[in-house]
């Protein structure tokens, strides 16, 4: 059951707002059919100039943010696209949290499902993170999950608060889908009503024998 | 009895167990997946030994990473070997399991939210999810559609379910009518524009008013697809007669009498008169001008006879976000955004391919020549967008104008396959999301409307379209 954790590293600040999931995980590294290989395609744009020369002034470049474990961003972190490549990207560069003001919906849910703590605070908050971390030597944060803290290395205390369901997940490693499919006969029972007062609900679509809409302009 | 919106309507029918306060067990009508989103979630089942609990409420279409390249339907193949191999095993996927697949050489293949509607499978009423974040396109029919990721398409595919967290309600009421010039895009970046990138987040939008009733069914849809850059969880339009002459004349599976009850249920489909909505923004709509973003972000927009903003407002992560913008987009802050000349003209994506776009791109670009500078493009939505334009003769004027005229897919939305623009490159662009280098590395993005980036490619540079209307 619960056990209780911190998360302790060097946090590396990227202070923009609506960074991208296009700019966290560009589209050539998403031809792929498995998770693998992501980590280099991290941030690529921001991390590589274009003849793929690191950029030395890219905060994940420069040598007081190596093995960085958090990321502090601005608002609307992870909007645009729904690739949870970004997601996997960012854990398999050693990524573990992000705190940021907010999160695009759907990088919010792929986080939760793969287990990537996401912090929010409010803008000012970070600001002032930010600002800390920049001036002081010690770049480290350290995060209570269970206590819901956030603590510097100047023990400045945040407190944050964490919706009990990605708690859950982060404290519990719920198996959502083992959990869902021991209700499948309430599901059973949902289509069996569904489908009786909705019949035009339900969709059927045969595998490649005919095409519905090709198939009707010749009938 | 207590009266609801839309959306709570649409989640409550669709609801099969409560999870907690905020969450519910949600059923899928159907499910679209893609070639790039999808690989994962299929070798999670197989490692879990599961199988699909519902193959034919699956649909699929290679369209991410197809080459668009105007060779016949037949002969299309992908050459980029990573890209092929996503597409083979995609194939292999589907076929394991029973799915019907929309294949790279498929006549009626082309992008996923193109397809859906108009092979009739998007329905009022209906629960639509996508591994795609413009699945929100569908809330134009009255369905509630929105983009998941891969654990969420493993997670449908097995159980034909999602656990969803219940967004908050918002309405925005556009009333007026629309401007000589201006579209539904348009109208969006407008919105966008004013509530913000974030200014929907967490909440499903219902759009309603004068506006929105006079919009065409596939008008609706690039509303609705946007709806997604405000933020927002969803986008919903009630059903009217728009949507059920749409709906109908696409639907082919249903007999007489099962469609006239699905009309009925259909029209009854709306927010109670007295419905609370946590957020209600109003829109005028004779106010909206044809509008470009400047920015790298969809809310850095403004009418085309408007300047490029300073960065000189705010502090902090708001100054750094707007400075990095202009840093990347290459344009004077305070310059009129009109003029500006452009290297590209994209006309394509989800939001703008379909034959509504395509005519008004030709209307405007009818006996009259691309800018010798300037190299257009045109990637219909579908294959059967493309039948219909060439059918109509639009492909033709197109072509005669100097376009390119291609075969169906994302393309140089976002520049998976092998359209992409060269570093540098400026591009007039019908797509949904001017992000950095999503066009291509270092790629600069104006986003418009059909008409409006017709009308770039012929001057080779921004124009005002409404200037054009007046000449006309």
């Amino acid at each position: 059951m619960a056990e209780p954790f911190t998360i302790t590293g060097i946090a590396a600040p990227l202070p923009v707002n609506n960074l991208d999931t296009d700019q966290i995980m560009p589209k050539q590294f998403l031809l792929g059919i498995d998770k693998s290989g992501l980590a280099r395609g991290l941030l690529y744009d921001l991390r590589f100039d274009a003849d793929g020369r690191a950029r030395e002034q890219f905060v994940l470049n420069r040598p007081e943010y190596r093995g960085a474990k958090i990321l502090l961003g601005g608002s609307n972190f992870g909007c645009g696209s729904s690739r949870e490549h970004a997601v996997w990207g960012l854990q398999q560069a050693g990524f573990e949290a992000v705190i940021a003001p907010g999160y695009g919906e759907i990088f919010y849910f792929n986080s939760t499902n793969n287990r990537l703590l996401l912090v929010t605070l409010p803008p000012e908050q970070i600001e002032a993170l930010i600002t800390e971390i920049e001036r002081s030597d010690d770049k480290q944060l350290s995060i209570d999950v269970e206590s819901e803290v956030l603590l510097t290395s100047s023990c400045k205390r945040y407190p944050f608060s964490l919706p009990a369901r990605q708690k859950q997940m982060l404290v519990e490693r719920l198996y959502m889908i083992g959990m869902t499919l021991r209700q499948e006969e309430a599901i059973d029972a949902f289509e069996a009503r569904h489908w009786a007062a909705q019949p035009w609900c339900r969709i059927d679509l045969p595998a490649q024998q005919r095409r519905p809409g090709t198939e009707s302009q010749q009938a | 009895m207590s009266s609801h919106t839309l959306y709570r309507k649409l989640v409550d029918s669709h609801t099969v167990s409560i999870i907690d306060a905020d969450h519910v067990l949600l059923y899928a009508d159907l499910h679209i997946m893609n070639e790039y989103t999808s690989p994962q979630a299929f070798a999670g089942l197989r490692e879990k030994g599961l199988r699909v609990r519902r193959p034919r409420q699956q649909m699929g279409v290679v369209d991410h990473v197809i080459p668009t390249r105007p060779v016949p339907v037949a002969a299309r193949t992908i050459e980029i070997v990573d890209a092929a191999k996503q597409a083979t095993n995609f194939t292999r996927n589907c076929a394991e399991h029973g799915i019907h697949l929309f294949d790279v050489d498929d006549p009626v293949q082309g992008i996923e939210h193109v397809v859906a509607p108009e092979i009739g499978l998007i329905r009022p009423g209906m629960v639509v999810l996508c591994g795609d974040s413009h699945t929100t396109t569908y809330g134009a029919l009255g369905a509630l559609g929105f983009g998941i990721g891969t654990s969420e398409v493993e997670h449908v595919l097995a159980t034909q379910t999602l656990v969803y967290r219940v967004a908050k309600d918002m309405r925005i009421v556009v009333d007026g009518a629309l401007p000589p010039g201006t579209t539904s895009k348009d109208l969006v970046l407008h919105i966008i524009a004013r509530i913000g990138a974030q200014g929907a987040r967490g909440y499903a939008v219902e759009y309603a008013g004068e506006a929105i009733a006079a919009l065409s069914a596939e008008a609706r849809m690039t509303l609705c697809n946007m709806t997604v850059e405000a933020g927002a969880r969803a986008a919903l339009i009630a059903p009217d007669r728009t949507t059920l002459d749409y709906v109908c004349a696409k639907v082919r599976d249903l007999d007489t009498q099962t469609l006239e009850a699905a009309r009925n249920a259909w029209s009854q489909l709306r927010s109670d008169a007295d419905a609370r909505f946590d957020v209600e923004h109003r829109f005028d709509a004779t106010r909206v001008a044809p509008y470009v973003t400047w920015g790298t972000s969809p809310d850095q927009a403004v009418p085309v006879d408007g300047l490029i903003p300073a960065a000189t407002e705010g502090s902090g992560l708001d100054l750094a976000t707007m400075r990095k913008a202009l840093d990347y987009i290459g344009l004077p802050a305070g310059a009129p955004i009109e003029g500006t000349p452009i290297d590209r003209v994209f006309i394509g994506s989800c939001t703008n391919a379909r034959i509504e776009d395509l005519r008004a791109a030709a209307q405007i670009v009818r006996g009259r020549k691309v800018a010798s500078t300037v190299r257009a493009m045109v990637v219909p939505g579908s294959g059967m967008v493309r039948d219909q334009a060439e059918r109509e003769g639009i492909a033709q004027v197109l072509i005669d104008a100097g376009f390119e005229w291609r075969q169906p897919g994302c393309s140089l939305c976002l520049a998976m396959n092998d359209d992409v623009l060269a570093p540098g490159e400026r591009c007039a662009s019908t797509t949904n999301r001017n992000f950095e280098g999503r066009q291509g590395r270092a790629s600069k993005t104006h986003l418009m409307s059909p008409a409006m980036a017709a009308a770039a490619a012929i001057a080779g540079r921004i124009v005002d379209i409404r200037k054009e209307l007046t000449h006309g």
